[in-house]
């Protein structure tokens, strides 16, 4: 029975919580594209570098408070930062919205010159970051470390395995939660989010009906840049900053909006932690968990490599596009 | 100013662009640049095919030039007996076992219905899976521990490497045609973000299969398809040939090097365009153009849209993959490392739009002076860099910070001349040819 309960908690440690946290960092990111999918109507490649433009932002000043001897107590300074992040990526979202996509808007260019110039945009922010902040990792966690510790937890249970709750994890579950609790109550029951539904499901009906369309666009971009920022420190936080890294995200991204059904924000949080599970469960090596279980393997029973990983979220993609390619909850008609 | 005319000045423009280089900075350096603006046209050809004529947006061009890359050292180096000895058999029953499972997939799949159907799908995929481990991870661990340090790969047929462009133009190929028949037919972003992901996976699996490609150890000393300098500078006929121009020998050799490079580059690039042209101007050309203008009204002339589509997007990606296998000949070696995305995806999409899409003759010139302005950029940039510091201490930290960034001005700078073109100037700078009323035949 130890046996059993020491697997479960090696499992718990480093396949359930890694992938719980991933997979909310990869759904506040996926929100952020489903929504601008449904309203604006094209795939904005440009999200992982807005994600990692508002992270910049956070972590200069989180910097500056540190300098200035600022803390948060045991939370991370950056949580006192991020509304500071959240408002610089939110200006930058707009900007390049009145200066790029508004005119193709006018235009209305085909979907697919919205995500050529979405690539532009995506080139040029990966520039303005690269240059402010530089092409190398960044680590500004602070804080407590741990909300459990290895060494509490096995005291407390008396088992050989511990189980470590570190506070980053802990904090992108709580706050995750929270910001998609704001998000859905604010799409089911204001009337901005009402007219953004119903922006998203009929453009010509919704302008019939008097709605502003410039209004709906301003606020989806202030939502997309706000759960990018979100997205991009928690995911700093929990592991670390790096440009490059934010670039790549947006693979696993763009799965995990497309899983779910594109233009469904429920879909978005399902098929974030659809591919976030897939991708811990699957390079995870198992040694461990089945020596407890009684065996003994010779290898480390790693199904896949973790530079892989990517490859996981393409799988994922192709499948779901070859066998229902509206997603689980039924997107929009593709 | 007539699009001929056009074309005529703006070549020649850039012919000038790359004498003054060759006065200004070497003549040498100009012929290097020469050869990696040929390359580089040819793959914006290659896109131009895609986008151009029929308006598929494709983000995996690193992939499709890497597979070339592969496809360079698995045609070209010599094969290495002592791992073929040591893993050759398990990396062929792999090959077998992998065959089987997709086999037994297959058969399951059709025997089944419903719930039983998935069941019975992953059991089989799983029970393969672990069969074709068994093959591989031994055979991957005697082959790589075969002289780590030099070889600890299979190696690649020995043939000569010009072959290599025709093999990397299949695989290329391949690839595509795999992706765009998952993709293609659903909506347009789909084969843009499928592209992004299979060229990630390419390099990933280029990066960790050692066996296969020596992964981060790069494969150096490819053979090549041109003379040695070294050889050149021996041989008695050209140090005769040298003394009659009046030239160094070293300094001739290097140029002859290079301008055979450029001759052989040359002669793929008019092949392709003459081929190009002629397609683009023939019925099937006319019919794409359709297609890309209205795509339902095209369908409702009876055209199988998604099937001019797939043939198209596997033609231009086997053009990008004979160019990928062309930059890796011309490099020599093999670095997996050096492929990344705004080098080798973005840079050819800014060709594209700068040249002219749809208009052959302006994704080249686009390939030429895009790839001209990206070389030239660093010291022209650091020039100015050093112009606009010069005021200030060695030690000024404002200074040392813009000398660090300086090589990030290339992505903003490529991409806001992406967004402006796109914006200000969407038909580039050799348009396509317009409505027939005004083409003059």
């Amino acid at each position: 029975m130890d046996g059993f309960l020491n697997a479960l908690v090696v499992f718990a440690n480093f396949v359930f919580l890694p992938g719980l946290a991933y997979g909310a960092q990869l759904a506040l990111g996926a929100l952020g594209v489903t929504l601008v999918y449904g309203i604006l109507r094209f795939s904005n490649f440009a999200h992982g570098d807005l994600m990692a433009f508002g992270t910049m932002i956070t972590i200069l000043v989180t910097w500056w408070l540190m300098g200035m001897g600022i803390n948060f107590g045991p939370l991370p300074t950056a949580l006192l930062a991020l509304p500071i992040g959240i408002f610089g990526a939110v200006a930058m979202a707009l900007f390049i919205d009145r200066f790029v996509f508004r005119f193709y808007r006018k235009q209305r260019s085909d979907g697919i010159v919205f995500v050529m110039a979405s690539v532009g945009v995506m080139f040029v922010l990966n520039g303005i970051v690269r240059l402010i902040i530089g092409p190398n990792e960044q680590r500004f966690a602070d804080g407590e470390r741990f909300l459990i510790t290895v060494k509490e937890f096995r005291d407390l249970t008396g088992l050989a395995e511990g189980l470590a709750v570190r506070l980053p994890v802990a904090i992108t579950i709580v706050v995750a939660i929270m910001v998609v609790a704001a998000l859905f109550w604010f799409l089911q029951r204001s009337k901005t989010g009402k007219a953004m539904r119903a922006y998203s499901d009929n453009e010509d009906l919704a302008l019939l009906s008097g709605i502003n369309p410039d209004r709906v666009v301003m606020v989806t971009w202030i939502i997309a840049a706000s759960l990018a920022t979100i997205a991009g420190v928690l995911y700093g936080l929990d592991k670390s900053f790096r440009p490059f890294t934010y670039f790549q995200l947006l693979l696993p991204i763009f799965a995990s909006a497309i899983v779910g059904g594109i233009g469904q924000p429920l879909g978005a949080i399902a098929g974030g932690f659809v591919v976030a599970f897939s991708e811990v469960t699957l390079t995870y090596a198992y040694k461990r968990v089945l020596e407890y279980l009684g065996f003994a393997p010779d290898g480390l029973v790693q199904l896949l490599s973790t530079e892989y990983k990517f490859a996981i979220s393409f799988v994922i993609l192709v499948l779901v596009l070859l066998i229902r390619p509206t997603g689980i909850f039924k997107g929009r008609v593709l | 100013m007539s699009n001929t005319q056009r074309i005529i000045f703006l070549y020649a423009g850039m012919a000038l662009l790359l004498a003054i280089v060759g006065v200004m900075q070497s003549w040498t350096l100009s012929l290097t640049i020469m050869n990696l603006c040929l390359i580089s046209a040819i793959m914006s050809l290659g896109v131009n095919m895609q986008w151009g004529y029929a308006g598929l947006f494709n983000v995996g061009i690193m992939g499709f030039a890497a597979l070339g890359g592969i496809a360079a050292v698995l045609t070209s180096m010599p094969p290495v007996p002592g791992a073929w000895q040591a893993g050759g058999t398990g990396i062929g029953l792999t090959l077998l076992a992998l065959i089987g499972t997709i086999a037994a997939v297959i058969f399951v799949r059709s025997r089944t219905r419903g719930v039983m159907r998935t069941v019975s799908t992953l059991l089989v995929a799983v029970a393969g899976y672990f069969i074709t481990r068994t093959f591989f991870d031994p055979a991957v661990e005697a082959i790589e521990a075969v002289d780590a340090a030099r070889t600890g790969y299979l190696g690649g047929l020995g043939l000569p490497i010009l072959f290599s462009w025709l093999v990397g133009g299949i695989f290329a190929a391949a690839a595509a045609w795999l992706v765009a028949k998952i993709a293609l037919g659903l909506r347009s972003d789909y084969l843009a973000i499928a592209t992004l992901g299979i060229s990630e996976i390419i390099i990933a699996i280029m990066r960790n299969e050692e066996w296969l490609t020596r992964g981060v150890k790069n494969v150096s000393g490819l053979p090549r398809p041109v003379a040695y300098e070294v050889q050149l500078q021996q041989a008695q006929w050209f140090i005769d040939l040298s003394a009659k121009l009046g030239t160094n020998p070293i300094f001739f050799s290097a140029i002859y090097v290079r301008l055979s490079y450029a001759i052989l580059f040359a002669l793929v690039l008019i092949i392709l365009m003459w081929l190009a042209e002629r397609a683009l101007n023939s019925p099937w050309g006319r019919m794409m153009r359709a297609i890309r203008d209205n795509r339902d009204a095209a369908e409702a002339m009876g055209k199988d849209v998604t099937g001019r589509h797939l043939q198209i997007f596997v033609l231009g990606s086997a053009v990008i993959g004979i160019a990928g296998a062309m930059l890796t000949t011309l490099d020599g070696q093999f670095t997996p490392g050096q492929y990344n995305p705004l080098r080798f995806t973005f840079l050819i999409w800014v060709m594209v739009i700068v040249g002219g899409s749809g208009n052959n003759w302006g994704a080249v010139l686009g390939g030429f002076l895009i790839w001209f302005v990206w070389v030239e950029a660093e010291p022209v940039g650091a020039w100015l860099m050093a112009l606009l510091t010069s005021g200030m201490a060695a030690t000024n930290p404002v200074k040392l910070h813009l000398a660090d960034a300086a090589p990030y001005m290339r992505p903003l700078l490529m991409g806001l001349i992406l967004l402006l073109m796109l914006r200000f100037a969407p038909r580039g700078l050799i348009p396509e040819r317009g409505a027939p009323s005004i083409q003059k035949r």
